[in-house]
């Protein structure tokens, strides 16, 4: 696909910024899948293979003090959100210095100092949470936004559609988004829905929408930004829709057969860092000593991560009853 | 909309009503979501006025979508506010049970956020409300660690544990009986009181038998002990009025006292409290039991509608008066 990127849509800095967190996050799960292989984690393996730019692009375009809620293929969103991973790496691994400190496991983590709501399993549950987030900001008058999303199929969950309605009808500064990755574990989108594009759902809620190719960083982070920015004009929520391929199964344990091999070549040359290294050498922003030079980077940084966490301590079985209750200190101001 | 006035008489409905509105003057992080309680002010008219009040982004009427709008409450709670949802059934409550038991209780164990938030659900029978109307759904949620729930008896206790339950940092449900709602009238104090989240209450002292028991069947356990008092028999009535966390303490402190227990609930015999307290009174306080445990509870239907079915189904003073009798006898 044809990029139409000009030099002046992004700046410099932040497309280069994008392009480490597209390597570190590939990095950060290759390694996640070796370690589940070698049998040294523990539980599901789902990585963003493939899907990458998607949670780059939009965690990039966000402000700190906006909140996200990850969809389970979202690895980027996390790290740019300051998660490390090393502590990515604990979690996976169930240590007590994870983010949930054994209690949950995988991507299944959140913090709210670092404005991200922790995933569900139930998908789309966390999809009228963060319209709860965007009804907070708007009823203390904050320049906010909360972004959520969910796979293509969570948008067939009640809770996508109860909370795309409450947004529409109170006009939330929140953005919604699908990573339309045409499976649903196995089920593929003509067995999840009677429609070709999700977006299509946006309308029956007066909502505008629009289909972004998720596999470009830069049209996920402008379609991102524009959202955005209508959120925090008060002009209410917008639905986004990326589209993209799962390039690995549902979890590490799937082979995914269901998945027809040419489908899958035909998005392997649609590859979302080879993308932003052909953006970012036509810009001239880049070109291929550098990309190696952040290859080196990130594994180092990922070889230092998984150190931390394979030294990490495991937490003590009686931890499990701690924190079933939170105190008072614990709300947020 | 009831505003606090000298001491007076108050109905529990009422009660409810001035904590809402005590809470949302004390404390501007209080907002109110659910159906019709706006312009309407609720089906039972416990928000009545509020919206005139507090305007439309503090007393947000929603649309028809439970799991919506617990789940926008759950967020909003996140970030710092404190929603109250009122569900305008608690039966209702059965489209939100996800948000409830996956999302709600167990953010703070699962990664530390704390979600001070209170779900108002008017539960129980004897308004001919029949199988989606008059249900009691507070054992589905007795089983699902991360919640508190309490069900006040008392205009007293229903405003002391509203304010404490919007007050504290953690999910609460609120089960209001729907039948007290005007028929129970009590004078409260002016000034400001909680009533705390975790504390039963000895409603009467008596010392042959104690009934356990909570919401309207607290009052249904005081007939029936009048009744028996004429007969030389000395009910205890325990008021659980939080059922999460339960208040072993005083529950074991009565029978041990008295050395017989009835369980009495509204909701289902099956799985029901009563149940769970069977099993801990024969678990810690076996020693101390004279005779065996009885529970009196509806069979375990849906509420029927028509009225004889429906005072068939509900718990009886007579059911009361005889299961005290029976154990008496040991």
């Amino acid at each position: 696909m044809d990029q139409a990127v000009m030099a002046n849509d992004i700046k410099r800095s932040d497309l280069l910024e994008m392009y480490y967190y597209l390597r570190l996050t590939r990095s950060l799960e290759e390694r996640i899948t070796a370690l589940y292989r070698q049998g040294r984690i523990v539980g599901g393996v789902y990585t963003s293979h493939g899907m990458e730019a998607i949670a780059v692009g939009y965690a990039s375009a966000l402000k700190p003090d906006d909140v996200i809620a990850p969809f389970h293929r979202d690895m980027g969103a996390f790290l740019i959100r300051g998660f490390s991973p090393g502590e990515i790496i604990a979690q996976y691994l169930g240590k007590k210095t994870g983010p949930t400190k054994g209690k949950d496991g995988n991507v299944h983590m959140g913090d709210l100092k670092r404005g991200v709501l922790g995933f569900v399993s139930h998908l789309a549950d966390n999809m009228p949470v963060a319209t709860g987030a965007a009804l907070a900001f708007k009823i203390r008058g904050e320049s906010r936004v909360a972004f959520a999303g969910t796979g293509d199929g969570g948008t067939s969950r009640g809770d996508f559609h109860e909370a795309m309605n409450f947004a529409a009808v109170r006009r939330l500064p929140v953005v919604f988004f699908c990573t339309n990755n045409q499976y649903a574990y196995s089920t593929p989108l003509r067995h999840q829905m009677a429609i070709t594009d999700v977006v299509e759902r946006a309308k029956a809620y007066g909502m505008p929408g629009e289909i972004v190719d998720g596999n470009d960083v830069a049209a996920v982070y402008l379609a991102s930004k524009r959202a955005v920015a209508k959120a925090r004009a008060g002009e209410g929520p917008t639905f986004l829709e990326f589209k993209t391929m799962r390039m690995h199964g549902h979890s590490e344990h799937d082979a995914a057969k269901y998945v027809p091999r040419e489908l899958l070549d035909e998005w392997k040359a649609k590859d979302p860092i080879l993308k932003a290294e052909r953006l970012l050498a036509q810009l001239g922003y880049g070109e291929t000593s550098y990309f190696h030079e952040v290859g080196e980077r990130v594994k180092k940084e990922v070889d230092a991560g998984t150190e931390f966490a394979e030294q990490s301590p495991l937490p003590e079985g009686r931890e499990t009853l701690v924190g079933v209750f939170a105190t008072e200190d614990e709300v947020q101001p | 909309m009831t505003t606090a006035t000298a001491a007076q008489e108050v109905t529990y409905v009422e009660a409810i009503s001035q904590a809402l509105d005590e809470e949302m003057s004390r404390d501007r992080r209080v907002f109110l979501m659910g159906e019709d309680i706006g312009a309407y002010g609720g089906a039972f008219k416990v928000t009545e006025g509020f919206l005139e009040k507090y305007g439309e982004w503090r007393v947000l009427d929603t649309p028809l979508a439970e799991s919506g709008f617990v789940g926008a409450a759950i967020g909003a709670a996140m970030m710092g506010l404190r929603p109250v949802v009122e569900m305008q059934f608690a039966d209702f409550i059965s489209c939100a049970f996800d948000q409830i038991t996956e999302v709600a209780a167990k953010n703070h164990y699962r990664w530390g956020a704390a979600v001070p938030m209170v779900i108002r659900a008017p539960f129980g029978g004897g308004v001919h409300g029949g199988p989606f109307h008059s249900e009691c759904p507070e054992g589905w949620f007795f089983h699902s660690p991360g919640l508190k729930i309490v069900a006040p008896s008392t205009p007293y206790d229903a405003k002391g544990l509203l304010k404490a339950a919007i007050r504290d940092p953690n999910p609460v449900l609120y089960f209001e009986h729907k039948f007290l709602y005007r028929r129970i009238k009590a004078i409260v104090p002016q000034e400001d009181y909680i009533v705390p989240i975790g504390k039963a209450e000895v409603k009467r002292t008596g010392s042959d038998i104690s009934v356990i028991t909570y919401g309207a069947m607290v009052h249904l356990a005081l007939e029936a002990a009048e009744v028996l008092h004429k007969e030389g028999i000395d009910l205890e009535v325990v008021d659980l009025r939080t059922l999460i966390p339960l208040d072993k303490e005083t529950v074991y402190a009565s029978v041990r006292k008295t050395s017989k227990a009835i369980m009495l609930h509204e909701d289902n015999k099956t799985g029901g409290i009563g149940a769970e307290i069977a099993a801990l009174l024969a678990e810690d306080c076996f020693d101390c039991l004279d005779g065996p445990i009885i529970r009196i509870a509806p069979p375990d239907t849906p509420v029927p509608f028509s009225t004889p079915l429906e005072e068939f189904f509900l718990p009886k003073v007579s059911d009361i008066v005889a299961g005290a009798k029976k154990l008496a006898a040991y």
